[in-house]
Parts: structure tokens; sequence; C-alpha cells
């Protein structure tokens, strides 16, 4: 491996704060590849560690998955294991962040509306009631703090709930932000600490060490140049040209199979279309985030059918917000009757007051989805130099935050507070469908 | 042969004309409760006044297609019906969904239509461009003014001031003026050298489109015969008030449109009327998938057919190019979507629509709004009415964020995101952010057309309930 190559200098010290704008010939330590919000913490969390970053985006900064959903930041929706774990961590960090983040950009910034909210989660059914309750048991298990709760005071905490339902539980611990302004606060902050956010471009393959600068690896040939032994990413080729970087974070979302495999490196992350409703502006009448048993169901699913179910929960602006649906159609943008009907029929389940309310917008996104339901966080065993950090399906606004503090501890070789061996590529879990998609590629 | 068509305004009419008698089945849904479009918005029939050909451009034309259309056994027409989706579906034109009834009532009736072609005639609205004090009572988009004044035959004030740009001020003064308004002035933001290089420019081209003159030289003279005056290169900069307006600041702009310092003058004024043109109602034509040109209009062929087959789009979503353009664009539109044969009529509609087209499209780049407006605009200024963002705003939350991204500004500074959906603001906002957006997202999108009542979406979902306080599929818990 050249050093010319890969712009990496082992002995160049590293600094931390506002440096020089590096063009990116003489390289970074890590290009992150999307400036969605998990890109983004990331960003952040490495440049504050005095890493030398450059955010890749081949549109603008969270116009992906990141601006085309909801921001809550749920424990409830979670049964005990890894990705509850990420879920608590974050649930605890985001307290933090959300002030540094307001210190740090000053009360100009617009703000993230971090809000502990709360959620209240209820059966509409009998045969949902005990499932509903077993799995709020093993959550407190598990350190979440749920209160199972009468009817009757649930109907105390929303009075607009529907009285006939069978069960619920309040989560205190939920929370949300606003994922738009959340995913540019991180980015503003990345930035102050050095890095470079560059949108605009996109990442088309790799470069290894050994080939030539400038020889892009083909999504159909991947990694021409030392194909045996040793073949290490050392940049990305673009639209605006080479980016040369030691580590090559992938955090393309729901895009991060496709960029994996034109870096030579194949992941079977899949995107699982949402649609969110938003109402007319309204008097307040919903105090929590709210939603059926039925959401268990549709997160804990690998079905390919569409699944709605009805989160649903008022904004500060009036508006209420339901959503969502989820269903594995590809890429496709289509907005769909059949899917705007069943989230809004389901929604006046929970709350009847909701049929004279009037839909005025729909919006949706493609969630990052993996086929064991766990992010993918760390390095690829399979080519040194190519990181990922991307698949959290419906929970990567939450997550983004034990994401970056994952990578960045393993990136600065501390001990991870999470265990990274769950959320590795090299997980058992997961090697039937990495072999699948190997081979297909 | 199914046709729907969307929009009964000029082309929309037209276009259900040509398509009847070239043999199709056509349904024709509006979302008003009447024909006409606002082109020819009148009084329901009971009350119909008897100057209503004097209001009316070419009312016999109307007269004309309205009792062909109703009369025909093969035209369904809805009126009342709200679009408020169109399904892209793998084979086939689009899927229509509308609800019918009266906007603000529950339990609409819902209608699926599945055409063999779909021809889109939505037109356009009104675009207001901002300034301080347009949010006070008193003052009117011109569309609205000249509506009322068409339909309800109410003077809007004893001091009127229409400003803005493009022709469509002088119908406006016009109407206005036959209900017993005074109109104080026509204000015109073009400035003189710009409006005779505009139109002198190939003037053998306009020589074609006389049909178009004797309509423009009829406002003239109305004009004249109110002794209106006519200012060119002034706009209103502000309007004063407190409950409702009571003054505007009139100033000299320059060829930019931006105000010329030291030239403001206030006038008393009880309303005021305003219009920079028009932008085409695109949200149909953009959720059937067809592609919209740089110019933001939707792209058609030589016979309206847009990119997306079984798809023609007719009128100003093509270009904003008169009432003319819009009836031959419907013509040929409704024949060809029908698969009729070649004819010397449509040839005809063809050749006229072409000169029409050009003269249109040439008006309009004329009076076409420079970018300049935004200097009039104080930080305290509300852009955003549904929301109530101001400039100021904007500007610190884009200078914030350091953001690339149009959809990320809109969704921080919550501009366009209210109940108009930034139909209003949206290409001013957009504007007033600059134009270098990565994302490239233009305002237009809205997938949901129009805001649609729960109880009716869910009335229909398959295996959806009705709920009355509980879930129908559980008996009440003992
Ligand atoms: C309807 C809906 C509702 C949701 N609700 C919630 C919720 O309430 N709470 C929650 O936590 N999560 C929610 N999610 C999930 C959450 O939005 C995602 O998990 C999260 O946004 C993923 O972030 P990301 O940064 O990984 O991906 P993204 O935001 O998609 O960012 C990836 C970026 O990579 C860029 N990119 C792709 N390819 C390339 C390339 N070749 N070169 C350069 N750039 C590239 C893309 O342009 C994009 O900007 C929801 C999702 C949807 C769809």
């Amino acid at each position: 491996m050249s050093s010319a190559a890969s712009g990496y200098d082992a002995d160049r010290p590293v600094a931390r704060g506002h440096r020089a704008r590096n063009d990116g010939a003489t390289g970074y330590d890590v290009a992150v590849i999307g400036a969605g919000i998990v890109g983004a913490a990331i960003a952040r969390a490495l440049s504050r560690d005095g890493a030398r970053v450059v955010v890749l985006e081949r549109s603008a900064a969270a116009s992906g998955t990141s601006g085309q959903g909801e921001g809550n930041l749920l424990v409830s929706d979670k049964a005990p294991g890894h990705e509850l774990d990420l879920a608590l961590h974050a649930n605890r960090r985001w307290v933090d962040l959300s002030e540094e983040l307001a210190d740090e950009l000053g009360p100009d910034f617009p703000n993230i509306e971090f809000e502990r909210k709360g959620g209240l989660v209820v059966a509409t059914t009998d045969a949902g009631a005990r499932p509903l309750e077993d799995f709020a048991r093993s959550q407190a298990e598990a350190g979440v703090d749920a209160q199972i709760i009468d009817v009757s005071e649930a109907l105390r905490l929303e009075p607009d709930v529907n009285p006939a339902i069978t069960a619920a539980v309040a989560y205190p611990q939920d929370s949300q932000v606003q994922p738009v302004i959340a995913t540019e606060a991180l980015l503003a902050s990345a930035r102050r600490a050095g890095a470079d956010v560059r949108c605009g471009i996109e990442v088309l393959g790799g470069i290894f060490a050994g080939s030539a600068p400038g020889s892009a690896a083909t999504p159909s040939s991947p990694g021409t140049a030392d194909r045996g032994e040793h073949r290490r990413l050392t940049g990305v080729q673009t639209t605006a040209g080479a980016v040369t970087a030691s580590t090559v974070i992938n955090a393309a979302g729901p895009w991060a199979g496709e960029v994996a495999q034109r870096l030579g490196a194949p992941l079977p992350v899949r995107p699982r279309r949402g649609v969110v409703l938003v109402t007319t502006r309204m008097p307040h009448r919903i105090f929590r985030k709210v939603y059926d048993g039925d959401y268990f169901g549709a997160t804990q699913s690998n079905d390919a059918a569409l699944q709605t179910s009805s989160v649903i929960e008022s904004t500060a602006s009036g508006t209420v917000l339901i959503g969502s649906s989820r269903e594995q159609i590809g890429f496709d943008t289509r907005l769909r009757a059949e899917v705007i009907r069943e989230i809004a029929a389901k929604s006046t389940r929970v709350f009847p007051f909701l049929r004279d309310a009037s839909v005025m917008r729909a919006y949706g996104g493609f969630r990052p989805f993996m086929p064991d339901h766990l992010p993918v966080i760390g390095p690829d065993h399979r080519l040194e130099g190519l990181w990922h950090a991307t698949g959290h399906e419906g929970a990567g606004i939450g997550l983004s935050v034990s994401t970056a503090d994952l990578v960045s501890d393993i990136y600065a070789g501390r001990t991870p507070g999470l265990d990274a061996e769950a959320f590795s590529v090299a997980r058992p879990s997961l090697a039937a469908a990495l072999e699948t998609e190997e081979a297909a590629a | 042969m199914s046709i729907v068509v969307i929009g009964a305004g000029p082309a929309g009419l037209a276009a259900a004309r040509s398509a009847l008698r070239a043999g199709a089945d056509v349904t024709l849904l509006d979302s008003s409760d009447q024909l006409g479009g606002q082109f020819w918005r009148h009084l329901p029939e009971t009350s119909r006044a008897a100057k209503q050909h004097v209001l009316h451009h070419k009312w016999s034309t109307f007269e004309a297609l309205a009792s062909e259309i109703t009369q025909h056994p093969r035209c369904t027409i809805v009126t009342s019906a709200q679009v408020w989706l169109l399904e892209q579906r793998d084979q086939g034109t689009p899927r229509v969904h509308a609800h019918v009834g009266p906007v603000d009532s529950g339990g609409r009736e819902s209608l699926t239509l599945e055409p063999d072609a779909l021809i889109l005639a939505t037109g356009a609205h009104d675009r207001t461009l901002p300034f301080s004090g347009w949010t006070l009572p008193g003052v009117y988009t011109a569309g609205a003014a000249q509506a009322i004044a068409k339909s309800e035959r109410i003077a809007l004030g004893s001091r009127v001031v229409v400003a803005g740009a493009g022709p469509f001020l002088l119908p406006v003064a016009q109407s206005l003026a036959l209900t017993g308004a005074r109109v104080r002035g026509v204000y015109e933001a073009t400035t003189l050298p710009a409006l005779a290089r505009g139109w002198g420019a190939k003037p053998w081209k306009l020589g074609a489109a006389v049909g178009k003159m004797p309509e423009l030289a009829g406002y003239v003279a109305s004009h004249v015969r109110h002794s209106i005056p006519y200012l060119t290169g002034r706009a209103v900069v502000e309007a004063h008030g407190t409950d409702r307006v009571e003054a505007v600041t009139i100033a000299r702009v320059d060829e930019n449109w931006a105000p010329i310092a030291g030239s403001e003058t206030k006038i008393e004024a009880d309303a005021v009327c305003v219009s920079h043109g028009f932008t085409p109602r695109l949200e149909l034509a953009i959720a059937a998938g067809c592609s919209i040109g740089p110019d933001r209009f939707v792209e058609v062929d030589a016979r309206q057919r847009t990119s997306t087959r079984g798809v023609y789009a007719v009128g100003e979503l093509t270009g904003i190019a008169g009432a003319d353009a819009a009836l031959a664009e419907g013509e040929i539109a409704g024949h060809f979507a029908a698969r009729g044969p070649r004819s010397a009529a449509v040839s005809r509609a063809a050749r006229s629509r072409d000169r029409f087209v050009d003269f249109g499209v040439r008006l309009d780049a004329v009076h076409a709004p420079r970018r300049g407006w935004t200097h009039w605009l104080r930080d305290d200024t509300v852009v955003c009415r549904c929301e109530e963002v101001t400039r100021g705003e904007l500007d610190s939350i884009r200078s914030q964020t350091a953001s690339c991204g149009l959809r990320s500004l809109k969704l921080s500074t919550r501009a366009g995101l209210g109940i108009c959906q930034g139909r209003i603001c949206g290409r001013s906002v957009e504007e007033l952010l600059g134009d270098n957006f990565a994302d490239g997202v233009p305002t237009d999108r809205r997938p949901i057309v129009s805001p649609v009542r729960i109880g009716d979406l869910a009335g229909q979902a398959l295996g959806g309930s009705q709920p009355d306080e509980r879930s129908p599929e559980e008996p009440p818990p003992q």
C-alpha cells in the first residue's frame, strides 16, 4: 500500500477543532457515505475525536429516509434484545445530546425539538390485551419503564382514546426529535469540529490499495487490483473525482446495499416503504405517542405484504401525524389509495374523533431493512477499510446516536459501551443472507 | 374508449366536446359546483345577470360548449368532485380517486375511475408575491377579486388599487370597474422598456395571433373609458392599516423589479388586488408521473400527450397562453385521446394553438417576476401565511444550517407546510432561499391533491372498520 494512494499519513498528528478546508487531495481519515442522520451523527462523533472526516452525499443532507419519516425515539416497541440495548442507550444519550447541540449551536439555530412526551400503547381487541401486557412485563425486566395501567387511567391520560380499548401500557421514556433539524444540527456540529460536508456528490465505486489512483472498481468487477490477499479500500470514486480516506463508512441508508455492492462487499439491505399521513391543524387532543399493539406485529415481521399500524401523535404546530405503513415493494414511490385508507381506518380505531379530521399531506420513505432486524455497525471483515452503519429500519433516527457512539468507540480503540459483536457484519444471524447476497453479486 | 377529463375550464370543456365528437365516452370532473372554470366563473342559473356577456369574454363560446356537453348521451358530468389522488398503475392509465359532495361535509361519495385515457386540464392559480402587509384584510389576489366581481357583483371598494404584472391586470380592473368600484390605478411592475422589447420582438409572429388583439384592445379601451391610469415599472411594496388595509406604498422598480429608493409614494386605498402571473396546478400531472420541463410546465407533444401513457395535458398546465390557446389544445387532446382520425379541423386547431401559444408564452415571459422583488421585503414580512414564516426566519435558518436541500429547509422553517401546502408561497420561498439545491425538490409535489376526510377514507378501507366507540370485530368487554 502506498501512502500516496491512500492519502493517509499515520504520523500526522491528529488535531481537534477548526482546520483549513481539506480538498481531499491529501486524503481524509474517514469518508462517510450519506448525509442522513446516521452519517451525520458519525461524522460529528469522529471529528470531535480528532479524525479528518468528509461526508459525501449524492443529494442533500436529510434528503433520504431521514427527511421522510417521523422522529420517534421509542423504547416501547422494542422486545428485549440487542436493538433494545441500543434504544435504551440512545434514550439516555439524546437528553445530553440535545443540550450539547443547543449550547454549541446557539439560540439562532432551529431547535431539534427533543421532547420526552411519553408513549401509550393500547390493545383494541380482547385477543390483543394479554400479549401486550406480557410484552410490557418482559420489557420491564430488561430495564424499560413500562407501566401497565387500567383502561380508566389510560382514558385519564388520553381522554379522546377509544373507550373500548382492552389494555394499556404507559412508556414515559418514549421521546422524539425533529429528524431533519437533528440531522442538520449534527452536521453543523461536525463542521465546527472540522468535518467537510459535500453535497451533490455520488459515490460510484472504491479505490483499492495497489491500484493506480483514479481507477475505480466497477460494480461488475469489484476491486480489480490485488484481488487476493490484503486488498484494502483506500477511498472512493465519486462523480466529483477520487476521494481518498483510510476508512470508508457506508451510511447510505436503504441504498447501503447498492453502495456496498459498488465497493465490492455486498450487503443485504432492502428498502421497506413507509407512508405517514398529516392532518390539517386542529385543537390539541392527543398528548402522547399513542398506538395500538398491532404495531409490534408489523415491526417484528418479515412479511413483504402491506402492514399498517397507527402511531398517532399531535405536533406542536397542531397537525396530527398518523403513521405508518410497512411494505416491501422495492424503491417504488407511487402512492396507493389502499395504503392511505388502511392507515386512516386504523387510526380511527384508536381515536374515533379522527373520523372528522382531514388528511392534507402524505409523505413516505424507505426504511433500511435487514433480514435479521438488526443494524450493521462497524468494520466489514471481508474488506479492510470498509465499515458499515446502516440497516436501522424504522428506528434509525433514535438509534443514530448509539450507532455513532459504537463506531467512535471501535474507531478509537476504546472498549465499546455496547455489544459490538451483536451488530457486526460477521454475526451468525446474517451469515446465510450474506452468502446469498454474495452469490447473486 | 372511456376518457376522464379533469377540469371544466375552456381547455377541459373543449377536450370533452372533441372527445365526444370523436366517439368516446367522457366523464368530466370539476371541483367547483358548475362548469366554466375560473375563466367563465358565473352566477348560478337562477340569478344570472343580463350583463353576463359583458363581464365574460367569449360567453357564447361557453354556452355552445356547455350545452353540447350537458346534452350529450355519452357524457357524464360530475361537479363538486374533488380528485384527491391519482394512482399510477403498472399497466394502464392512472386510476382516478375522487370524493363527490360539498368539501366540508362528511360522508361524501367516493368515486374511482379507471379510464382508457386521462386529460388533465387543471389550470393555474394566481401567483402573488409577498409584501409587508399583504395579509391584511382588504388585500385580495386579483383572481379572488375578479371572482367576487364576476359571481357576486359586489364592488370591492371605493378606492381600489390593482397591482402586479401581466395582461390579466386589465380584465381584473375592468371587472372591478363594471361593478362600480373606483379603480385608482393599475400598477404594472414590468418596466416600459422591457414591455416594449418583449412585445416588439419579432412582431410578425404576433401578427398571426390577431384573435388575441381585439380582446386586449377591448380591455385597453375599457381602461380609457373608465379613465383608469395604467402605470408601468411600479409595484405595491407595502400595505398599511390596522384592522384592514387603509393605504399602500407604491414604489418605482428597476428592470429587475428592485424598488428604487426614494421613489415611494403612499396612497389611500380600501382594497388592493394583486397578481404576479400564474402558477400551473401541477400536482395531478406530477402524481401521474408526467415529466415536467425546465420551465415547470407539463411537457407535451404535438398531440398534447404527456410522457405518461394515456395521459394528456391541456391549457395552463402546458404554458400560460390564454383561453384561445386552451380551447385549441383541448380540442386536439380530446380528439386524439378518443383515437380520432387526422382531420382538417384538428389541423386548423393545431395551427391556431401554435400561434396562440407562441404569443402567450412570450407575453408570460415579458411579465414574469424578476428576482429583484425580494428587495421589497423586510425581515418581518410574512412569506408563508399558513405557518407565519417571515423572510428573516428563512434567511436565518438557511445561514444557520447551511443546508443544501430545499426539502430540509422547508421542514426546518415550516414554510409551505400549512393548509395551502405551499400553493401560495412555494415559488416565492424557493426564490428567497436561492436555487442551488442539491435535491432540486420543487414545491409543486403534492401527492394528496386535496384534503380528504379520514372518515371518508376509513369507510372504504379493505377490511376497514367504521368504528363506533369500539372495534366491530370484538364484542364489548363484559
Ligand atoms: C415512514 C417512516 C417513518 C419512520 N419513523 C421513524 C421514527 O419514528 N423513529 C425512528 O427512529 N426512525 C424512523 N424511521 C426510520 C428512519 O428514518 C431511518 O432508519 C433513518 O432515517 C436512516 O437514516 P440513514 O442515515 O441510515 O439513511 P438516510 O437518511 O436514507 O441517508 C442515507 C443517505 O445516503 C445517500 N446516498 C445513497 N447512496 C449514495 C451514494 N452512492 N453516494 C452518496 N450518497 C449516497 C442518500 O442520498 C441519503 O441521503 C422511519 C422511516 C420511515 C420511512
